[in-house]
């Protein structure tokens, strides 16, 4: 069991708990605010773009080549950019902070 | 080779070259065919205009029938985000129970008729009637309304033998002022009443722009709707091991659905105006000039899509542009997602196998290439489970 934090763009903390799945498929199944996940996690939308805490960085581990490369073209990415779609909910999770992004 | 087998016309020229040239009314467009560079572009607004003359980014091009400028289509940032954000809420209401029941409930009376008929002729007698009964929950407007926009036929624009059919887009147009002014004059809760009730800039949409929201509207999920819809039932027709799939993993359904629209992609491609001389993909794209998108090139480039030419119902990295790419992209997929999601599920518990009878393909014609973009005709035997 992980505990996640999102903050919505209105700065509203959410915290959430789940086993698995991604942190897209448990946002969006408690509705968190801007995270949308319109193409079901397949890399293609970017709808469940965050910010992750610069401190949880590790956690979240690094994005693949695909992610990368639609991250690269939104105006609202940064080094801290996430598509929560490619990011498998495990125990490593606890305690991380995601900031949902603006949307281009 | 299967029915529901659409190649990929563009694999050899993308690989050689990226680019292609298609005459278009003395207009030429420059084809742009690589997923990279597709992406790039569409992202790059300020250089691929779309508020250029209304119809022009439209392959093939509207202008010498269509004076009305599509909002937000056509209008580039930063006013697009305004207008963007006016429309956005109404259209992601598919996301609500009540909305996804009334589908639910349109679908599911269509496939039982269908069901008992038998044999049917999909395009007309199942996509046709299924696009635009789920339009009536779209617009919110009465359930008979769609009786009307059956009768216009599948494409708002186009008749059997003319791509571009001024007297079809003046039935629309007429349509649209009529219920415009029904609107103004006693406002209900539909999509025109929403709309003139709107602001834009400190003050309300004036009735042209109403009309440019309701065409787009009209038109931008029209025949797409249709050919993805009748494309899916000639897939699953031909794979039957894919229905009992789907029926056994519920769970792949999203994905799916994802990976018919790359594979299918049923906008083959959308244009822009080169705002200023430049280059895309070893092309001199020169000012005033048009570009086009090419989505549906995009999404069977081998460079990013493993075995791009097969349909892998749970295909885990999907980055395609079936929906269009940046800013531009589709204001009506959540509906489309929420139609192709609720249509699946409920075939798949419902029919057992489908069989094709007889078609005649859909073939676009770009010039020097041919795509296959759907069917003109499709029947199919319907065995229920």
């Amino acid at each position: 069991m992980a505990k996640i934090n999102y903050v919505t763009l209105d700065n509203k903390k959410i915290t959430l708990e789940g086993n698995s799945g991604s942190l897209m498929k448990l946002a969006k199944d408690n509705g968190v605010k801007g995270i949308d996940g319109e193409c079901g996690g397949v890399c293609s939308c970017a709808t469940c773009h965050v910010h992750v805490n610069p401190e949880h960085m590790d956690k979240a581990g690094e994005a693949s080549e695909f992610e990368k490369d639609l991250l690269e073209l939104n105006d609202h990415s940064n080094e801290y950019s996430r598509l929560c779609c490619q990011i498998q909910i495990s125990d490593d999770l606890d305690g991380i902070e995601l900031k949902v992004a603006e949307r281009d | 080779m299967k029915k529901s087998t659409f190649q990929d016309p563009f694999e050899v020229i993308r690989t050689e070259k990226g680019h292609t040239e298609m005459n278009d009314q003395d207009d030429p467009v420059t084809m742009i065919l690589r997923h990279k560079d597709v992406r790039k572009t569409a992202h790059n607004w300020k250089t691929f205009q779309s508020g250029a003359e209304p119809g022009r980014i439209v392959v093939p091009s509207e202008v010498n029938i269509r004076d009305i400028r599509q909002i937000p289509f056509e209008v580039d940032p930063p006013q697009h985000k305004d207008y963007r954000s006016i429309v956005e809420p109404w259209f992601k209401r598919p996301r609500e129970p009540e909305y996804q029941n009334k589908l639910k409930s349109i679908i599911d009376n269509l496939i039982d008729e269908t069901i008992s008929k038998g044999e049917v002729e999909v395009v007309h007698d199942f996509s046709l009637p299924l696009q635009s009964r789920a339009l009536t929950v779209l617009l919110n407007t009465p359930f008979e309304e769609a009786e009307t926009w059956i009768s216009w036929g599948t494409h708002v624009f186009r008749s059997e033998d003319d791509p571009l059919d001024g007297s079809k887009a003046n039935i629309l147009y007429d349509y649209l002022d009529k219920k415009i002014a029904e609107a103004k004059e006693n406002p209900v809760e539909d999509l025109y009443s929403v709309l003139l009730n709107s602001e834009f800039e400190g003050r309300k949409l004036t009735e042209e722009e109403v009309k440019g929201v309701m065409v787009l509207t009209f038109a931008g999920g029209r025949d797409t709707v249709i050919n993805m819809v009748t494309n899916t039932i000639a897939y699953l027709a031909d794979y039957r091991e894919s229905i009992e799939r789907l029926r056994n993993e519920p769970e792949i359904i999203e994905t799916a659905i994802e990976e018919l629209i790359r594979y299918f992609t049923p906008l083959t491609q959308m244009g822009r105006v080169v705002t200023h001389d430049s280059r895309v993909c070893g092309h001199n794209a020169k000012k005033d000039t048009r570009v086009s998108l090419c989505w549906a090139s995009a999404n069977r480039d081998a460079t990013v899509f493993e075995n791009p030419n097969e349909i892998i119902l749970d295909r885990k990295i999907n980055p395609h542009v079936g929906f269009g790419f940046g800013v531009h992209n589709c204001l009506g997929a959540t509906h489309a997602r929420t139609i192709m999601k609720i249509l699946l599920e409920i075939l798949v518990n419902k029919v057992q196998s489908m069989e094709i009878l007889d078609c005649i393909e859909n073939i676009e014609n770009l010039d020097s290439i041919k795509r296959k973009v759907g069917f003109q005709k499709l029947k199919v035997r319907f065995s229920k489970r």
